[in-house]
């Protein structure tokens, strides 16, 4: 195989590679695990509970930004 | 109750023994590595200081010394602490691996002592970021593997189910530094202080900016964006902007930066498919930088009013404004034309401090803030307003160093590359160091700056710890060490 051919077979698989993370992550079926696991840093403290009740009334930035 | 462990009810028990220790020696080491370069700074505007104590204290001994202090040292300690104190927090498990922890820590000091001491002896392989000799190498690769059993083995143990991406990260971080470390310092050795390099000419160039680029890319990139993508969300209180963002940014930026370190051998004798493929992969990894930078700005959205109260927050985001210049300033350098005329110029040294000192000191800093109260049980730092003071001499520095080496570096490219009708130089190359000077003193000043900065925020964490215990309002039972 010619340097030409395998760097046209590597560029394909690439970029398959990066479509394919690209729709693991934004796929709708996981938007709601992510969305907790990105509250990972904040799921140790006493507190937390104090915290989701602060979120249940979100501020309109919050809102907008959730969409 | 030891002194390093933390209990907060039924929350897991902390180790923050070795993160403070990590986080004071930051700061020391900090002051050490900023102050060589400082003082190498001032004897390019003044050479006699060259001769203090000869040959010691020449540039040519003293430059590695600040480098690998700076970005090993001080860096390096800053990335143990933050990784130690991230990975339990969201693991919420106690470090695994026993004694191997405070190895890691004694054993990575040992090292930092070793190179200082070695490299004013003028013992160096001569390796850019990679001077140390073969038997530092071989501890360098034993605590790292050590710290990556630590790194992993908190991480195997784990009570989440899911792996936090600032752990991703470090541990991208961890693994990468340890392949590009054991694989560039391979060399046979001569004597306990001479080795050569295990392998040689184009491809000896090409191996060791493979791994000098991805020092920056891993060492300096990754391991400070998993700091960023916990840091970030914890000061400004809220969860990262885009957590799906965040996963497509690791997977881009580990699997594009490794190709990118042939722009360092533009125009040399690397096969010029090899320089054209890293200056292309170099242009594509904007986009993962950007989309990182992008990802921790939009944390704050919604919550902009927190910069003007928070300076520790401000360290934090101007951190990734700094990240964004630099991480767009070097695919454009990296384009072959570009390189052409900013090679060897000093455009070079600004670029890296663009990095260095905005990026990668002040989120170290902002993060540092962050860990100090915690780690004392403290509410706040002693005094916020220096935290402030410290941010604008940080700023400030920066700015003056980035714009003197841009004017400087751009300067000589054009003072180089000019030709007389009959082909001969318009200038000699010590024109263009004399009107090198004025930017010089310059950079100088930038520099004494941060310094200055870094020596305040000493004096602040010796108060902090030595401020009398505050008794904690059950208000705020915040995992306090006991």
């Amino acid at each position: 195989m010619d340097k030409g051919t395998l760097g046209a077979i590597s560029t394909v698989l690439v970029a398959i590679a990066f479509a394919a993370v690209c729709w693991w992550a934004f796929s709708p079926k996981r938007k709601k695990r992510f969305e907790e696991d990105a509250n990972l840093p904040f799921a140790d403290e006493p507190n937390e509970r104090e915290k989701q009740t602060e979120k249940n009334t979100p501020s309109t930035d919050d809102v907008a930004r959730r969409n | 109750m030891s002194s390093n462990l933390v209990a907060a009810g039924d929350h897991p028990v902390y180790d923050y023994k070795v993160v403070r220790q990590f986080a004071i020696m930051t700061i020391v080491w900090g002051i050490v590595g900023m102050g060589v370069g400082v003082l190498i700074a001032a004897q390019l505007v003044w050479p006699q200081l060259n001769d203090l104590f000869q040959p010691y204290t020449h540039f040519g001994r003293l430059r590695p010394l600040h480098t690998n202090a700076v970005i090993f040292a001080f860096g390096g300690c800053a990335l143990f602490g933050t990784s130690y104190y991230v990975v339990q927090r969201t693991c919420q498990a106690k470090l695994w691996g026993g004694w191997l922890v405070p190895f890691t820590f004694w054993g990575w000091q040992l090292v930092i002592v070793l190179a200082a001491i070695t490299l004013p002896l003028g013992l160096t392989s001569s390796k850019e970021y990679a001077e140390l000799e073969w038997p530092i190498d071989i501890l360098i690769a034993i605590v790292w593997v050590s710290y990556a059993l630590v790194f992993f083995g908190t991480i195997v143990k784990r009570k989440t189910s899911h792996i936090y991406v600032a752990n991703w990260f470090y541990g991208g971080f961890i693994l990468t530094v340890a392949i590009l470390h054991i694989v560039n310092s391979a060399a046979i050795p001569v004597t306990w202080f001479k080795s050569y390099s295990a392998y040689a000419g184009a491809a000896d160039a090409m191996v060791q900016w493979w791994y000098g680029h991805n020092a920056v890319g891993f060492f300096l990139t990754a391991g400070f964006l998993g700091m960023m993508y916990y840091f970030v969300p914890k000061q400004a209180d809220r969860p990262v902007y885009s957590y799906q963002l965040s996963i497509v940014h690791f997977w881009a930026l580990i699997s594009i930066y490794i190709w990118a370190g042939a722009h360092h051998l533009h125009y040399s004798a690397l096969p010029d498919w090899a320089q054209s493929l890293g200056m292309v992969m170099s242009l594509i990894l904007l986009a993962p930088s950007w989309g990182g930078m992008i990802n921790g700005i939009m944390t704050l959205s919604g919550a902009w009013h927190k910069l003007r109260t928070d300076p520790t927050l401000r360290f934090l985001v101007v951190s990734l404004s700094f990240y964004g210049m630099s991480t767009f300033e070097g695919p454009m350098m990296s384009i072959k034309t570009v390189n052409a005329l900013s090679h060897n110029t000093d455009w070079t040294i600004g670029h890296v401090h663009s990095g260095a000192l905005g990026w990668v000191a002040m989120i170290s800093i902002g993060a540092v803030y962050h860990l100090l109260p915690i780690l004392f049980g403290r509410k706040e730092m002693y005094s916020v307003k220096w935290i402030n003071v410290h941010f604008w001499l940080a700023t400030i520095g920066t700015v003056l160093y980035i714009a003197s080496m841009w004017v400087n570096g751009i300067m000589q490219g054009l003072m180089w590359r000019a030709f007389n009708d009959d082909g001969t130089l318009t200038y000699s190359f010590v024109e263009a160091v004399q009107a090198s000077y004025p930017g010089y003193f310059v950079r100088f000043i930038g520099g004494a700056f941060f310094l200055s900065g870094m020596i305040l925020m000493a004096y602040n964490a010796y108060r902090t710890a030595r401020a009398p215990k505050q008794v904690e309002a059950p208000a705020n039972p915040e995992p306090q060490t006991v």
